[in-house]
């Protein structure tokens, strides 16, 4: 008897198998592993000294410090607005509910130079509010201002395109109970809604803070490029491979690299704590 | 799949209305529920949503609508804004193409087959959501560049990939890879293997299943992951222009070019550009929406 | 086509699935694999289907070795528990698509497929309902498709997976007819796997029951019910009250109960009493019981209550035989018939 043909119906031959296995590690080694590679290799080539000082040298912390400042704006904002978002989306019905949804993904579609256009437009030296906030000397375009509203903006719906699809699948059993044995909206927040959203909302914080720490684009065309100034860590990394100084743009590039690797484990790890299936950005 | 019964058919449409409707006063645009804090979560979420998003994003169509038609016409259709257009969304297409061929076999190997370090490679196809996009792009760059590791090997051959439209290609790829992968992972994870026993228990070869089988069940996912990775293409910045070369009329891609004209102080044309690039934004958003209904047809 | 399953062994992940099963199904027999969950009849059925592979022993398809063979190439109709129809395809393209794959040389042609759908479709009473997808069906209209997608090739033998299971009570009376009729219009040799007794009993040629891996009986519904084979048929085909006790010199004693048990050695033993078997005694005859709840069920009257040894047991009498009992009264009963088999 034809030993060969006992393979399950739900399966594909072998060599099958194997040829789709060899195209997929190909793919992902040329597109995703080897860029990675390549920027510690390229830190290391003159050895350990001349990377760890590109990024001991003050404008590289300087740079790290803003990039710092960001995300630890924006990733609190976004969280509180993610949550007060997906507590009046998913709790309650009303109209034009998916039309609201949308708006508060619209981010997602924008170009992130785009997104920083437009505070340019608005809060730039010809843009809307240009001429009130020179005479009263606030600068928000070319400052940190500027760069942390921009990063606001392209972060703005990671927390609450977690929140909102888990808790209209949790529904509001639990918090039709609490209310009706007397908690109060914010205890009942508290007490039950929040225990059953943590680990997506540090999921969706932590997709949130990669990319703020991250974000490139619209940082770039608010940002001015000052350096030791307004200059964020991806900025830097631009200006310095921009000079040709590959050394010090790849070990700046390698902290950043490090940084995507734990969360990339962070992810894994939450995904374990709370399995789904969503798309993140 | 559930199991469907005569009665719960028919019981699928009309779902809490009869229980939960309020006694209604004239128009309400929400029902009354016993929840509290809508009042104040919806005003947060409207304040916060109009100031960082929906007023500074009308600046720019109001910027571009004040400047007349016909001066918006030449800013954002100049031959220079016509060829960045052509090649942000040709290599955004073709990127998308690539990742849609390569991101099938990913997904069905990441649900279907088992092999050794899969929980590194599933934490590595986010590594383009989790990466900064410059550090990709001077990666990327270096790599593909003449003398670098695989830009080396394809040299000889007359390949050049860094500073030509190749490389934007490439560093879509990269950018888009995930997309893909991830929202076609779900839906293999909840396709039947009852639906494939039964199609080879009537006969079909194993190609059959899948050609007339799988990838039908497959495609709205699909092309809804190539739409996504398309749309992120079509804006992305900080990956391309490493590895783009820049050169007018021939490797700037549609972004850089805001940039440029923002740095000469051309405001209008910015946002001429911006204003293309919105539409075709909003335009792909109504298509993955379209998708994501049709799919659900069927279920 | 004789189908002959001989010396099956199965394990899934070390837990015995199938445990030395043979059976062995004739020619156009209507046969049922009976038993709780768990005890293998998917899995046999699945092996016949070529979607598991046994360990040890062989599947025939007449004298054909069709152990390793796979499911594409035995030609057998297989109805899911769940119907697995393709959501993406009308119903007619779902009955023609074994047709539709088939090489080009054996394939017939668009007319005669067209012709073969619009049959069956007649045969499973779905005429009309060509053009629909499988969401705009009921249930029990799914399963006719599955069935009709089944049939369309022409299978040498017909496997249906619970093919009642996701219905509810009066579809699932209506089909199970209409099973009978279509396999008496087709004369395809039919295997179908429920864990519904009353299914198998009412419409099968002949019953196989498994447990845990093991076919305890095989043989017609009127045999496995009158003549079971040992205390697992016993208590799973149709009700019986079960008393605890001893055989000592062919006579059970146990539970307040004597009974005749001719060739049962001597040791423990078990006593199985239908409930339409124990009848109302003289004295000194049988064992006195306390009827605690009464209720007529048509023209049978159900008792149930304790014996004086406080085993619950339950009995049916016919309606004239009960007059004035009520709750609380206390009887005689004693069994016309009983079987006994050794612990």
């Amino acid at each position: 008897m034809k030993r060969a043909t006992a393979r399950l119906a739900t399966e594909e031959p072998a060599w099958i198998k194997a040829l789709i296995l060899a195209v997929v590690a190909t793919f992902l080694v040329l597109v995703l592993i080897l860029p990675m590679v390549t920027v510690f290799v390229e830190a290391l080539r003159r050895g350990v000294g001349p990377a760890l000082e590109a990024i001991r040298e003050p404008d590289a912390v300087a740079a790290m410090k803003l990039t710092l400042l960001t995300a630890a704006i924006a990733v609190p904002f976004n969280a509180f607005f993610g949550i007060c978002a997906a507590w009046a989306v998913a709790k309650h019905e009303f109209r034009f509910k998916p039309f609201l949804i949308t708006l508060i993904d619209l981010p997602f579609s924008v170009s992130p130079v785009v997104a920083g256009l437009i505070y340019v437009l608005v809060f730039g030296a010809q843009g809307w509010f240009g001429e009130w906030l020179i005479d009263h000397d606030i600068k928000i375009i070319f400052a940190t201002p500027g760069i942390v509203l921009a990063t606001v903006f392209v972060t703005f719906p990671f927390v609450a395109r977690e929140l909102i699809p888990l808790m209209q699948e949790q529904g509001v059993d639990e918090e039709e109970a609490a209310v009706s044995l007397g908690a109060s909206g914010l205890r009942t927040f508290w007490s039950v809604t929040a225990p059953n959203i943590r680990w997506a909302l540090l999921y969706g914080m932590l997709l949130c803070n990669a990319r703020a720490m991250g974000e490139f684009g619209a940082v770039s065309v608010v940002s001015g490029h000052i350096r030791g100034m307004t200059n964020t860590m991806p900025l830097h990394v631009e200006i310095l491979y921009n000079e040709y100084n590959f050394v010090g743009a790849f070990a700046v590039a390698g902290v950043l690299c490090g940084l995507a690797v734990v969360t990339l484990t962070l992810k894994t790890l939450l995904e374990v704590a709370q399995p789904h299936g969503r798309v993140g950005h | 799949m559930t199991a469907p019964t005569d009665r719960n058919i028919v019981a699928n449409a009309p779902q809490r209305t009869a229980v939960q409707a309020a006694p209604r006063r004239g128009w309400t645009w929400r029902r009354r529920s016993a929840i509290p804090g809508f009042g104040l979560t919806m005003g947060v979420t409207l304040a916060i949503l109009s100031c960082i998003v929906l007023i500074p994003l009308s600046a720019v169509i109001l910027r571009s609508a004040g400047q007349g038609p016909a001066d918006f016409l030449s800013a954002a259709f100049s031959e220079r804004a016509f060829t960045a257009y052509r090649l942000s969304f040709g290599a955004a297409l073709v990127a998308a193409l690539i990742n849609g061929l390569f991101g099938l076999p990913t997904a069905w190997a990441m649900v279907r087959y088992q092999f050794p370090g899969k929980a590194a490679v599933n934490a590595i196809i986010d590594l383009p959501f989790a990466l900064p996009t410059a550090v990709a792009g001077i990666a990327l760059a270096s790599l593909y560049a003449e003398n670098g590791w695989v830009g080396g090997l394809l040299a000889p051959l007359g390949v050049k990939v860094a500073y030509t439209p190749l490389g934007v290609i490439i560093a879509l790829t990269f950018i888009g890879l995930p997309f893909v992968v991830r929202t076609l992972e779900p839906v293999m994870r909840d396709l039947s293997h009852d639906v494939e026993e039964a199609a080879a228990s009537l006969g079909a070869s194993r190609l059959d299943t899948i050609l007339r089988v799988i990838m039908p069940s497959l495609a709205p996912a699909w092309v809804t992951g190539f739409a996504m990775a398309f749309a992120r293409g079509v804006g992305e910045y900080g990956s391309v222009i490493f590895i783009a070369g820049n050169m007018p009329y021939k490797s700037e891609i549609a972004p850089l070019l805001i940039i440029i004209e923002l740095e000469q102080y051309d405001y209008a044309g910015a946002a001429a550009i911006a204003v293309v690039m919105l539409l075709v934004s909003f335009a792909m958003l109504f298509v993955i929406n379209a998708i994501q209904a049709y799919a659900r047809r069927f279920a | 086509m004789t189908i002959t399953a001989r010396d099956i062994e199965k394990t899934f992940d070390r837990y015995p699935a199938l445990n030395g099963v043979t059976l062995e199904i004739a020619e156009g027999e209507l046969l049922a694999l009976l038993g709780p969950s768990g005890s293998g009849k998917t899995t046999l059925l699945r092996l016949i289907a070529g979607l598991e592979f046994p360990e040890k022993g062989q599947i025939l398809f007449d004298d054909q070795d069709m152990t390793l063979a796979g499911a594409a190439d035995r030609r057998v109709g297989f109805v899911f528990q769940q119907y697995a129809l393709f959501r993406h395809m009308t119903v007619a393209r779902n009955v023609a698509f074994g047709l539709d794959v088939r090489k080009r040389a054996q394939r017939p042609s668009k007319e005669e497929i067209l012709k073969r759908v619009d049959e069956l479709l007649k045969l499973v009473e779905l005429d009309g309902l060509g053009k629909r997808f499988p969401n705009q069906l009921s249930g029990g209209q799914r399963q006719r498709v599955a069935l009709a997608r089944a049939l369309a090739v022409n299978p040498r033998v017909l496997l249906l997976d619970e093919p009642f299971g996701a219905l509810d009570a009066t579809v699932r009376k209506s089909l199970r007819k209409e099973l009978r009729r279509i396999h008496d219009a087709t004369g395809v040799t039919t295997i179908f796997v429920t864990h519904d007794q009353e299914e198998a009993l009412e419409l099968a040629d002949r019953v196989a029951i498994l447990n845990l891996g093991r076919i305890e009986q095989v043989g017609t519904p009127t045999e496995v019910y009158d003549a079971p084979s040992g205390p697992f048929v016993c208590g799973f085909v149709g009700a019986a009250n079960r008393f605890e006790g001893d055989v000592q010199a062919e006579r059970f004693t146990g539970g307040g109960l004597t009974l005749a048990a001719p060739g049962v050695a001597n040791g423990s033993a078990t006593a199985f009493v239908r409930p339409h078997d124990l009848v109302p005694a003289a004295d000194g005859d049988g064992f006195d019981v306390v009827a605690h709840r009464v209720t007529a069920q048509g023209p049978v009257v159900h008792i149930e209550g304790l014996t004086l040894a406080g085993l619950p047991f339950e009995a049916h009498f016919a309606r004239e035989n009960a007059q004035g009992l009520a709750p609380g009264a206390k009887l005689r009963l004693a069994p016309s018939k009983a079987y006994v088999f050794p612990a």
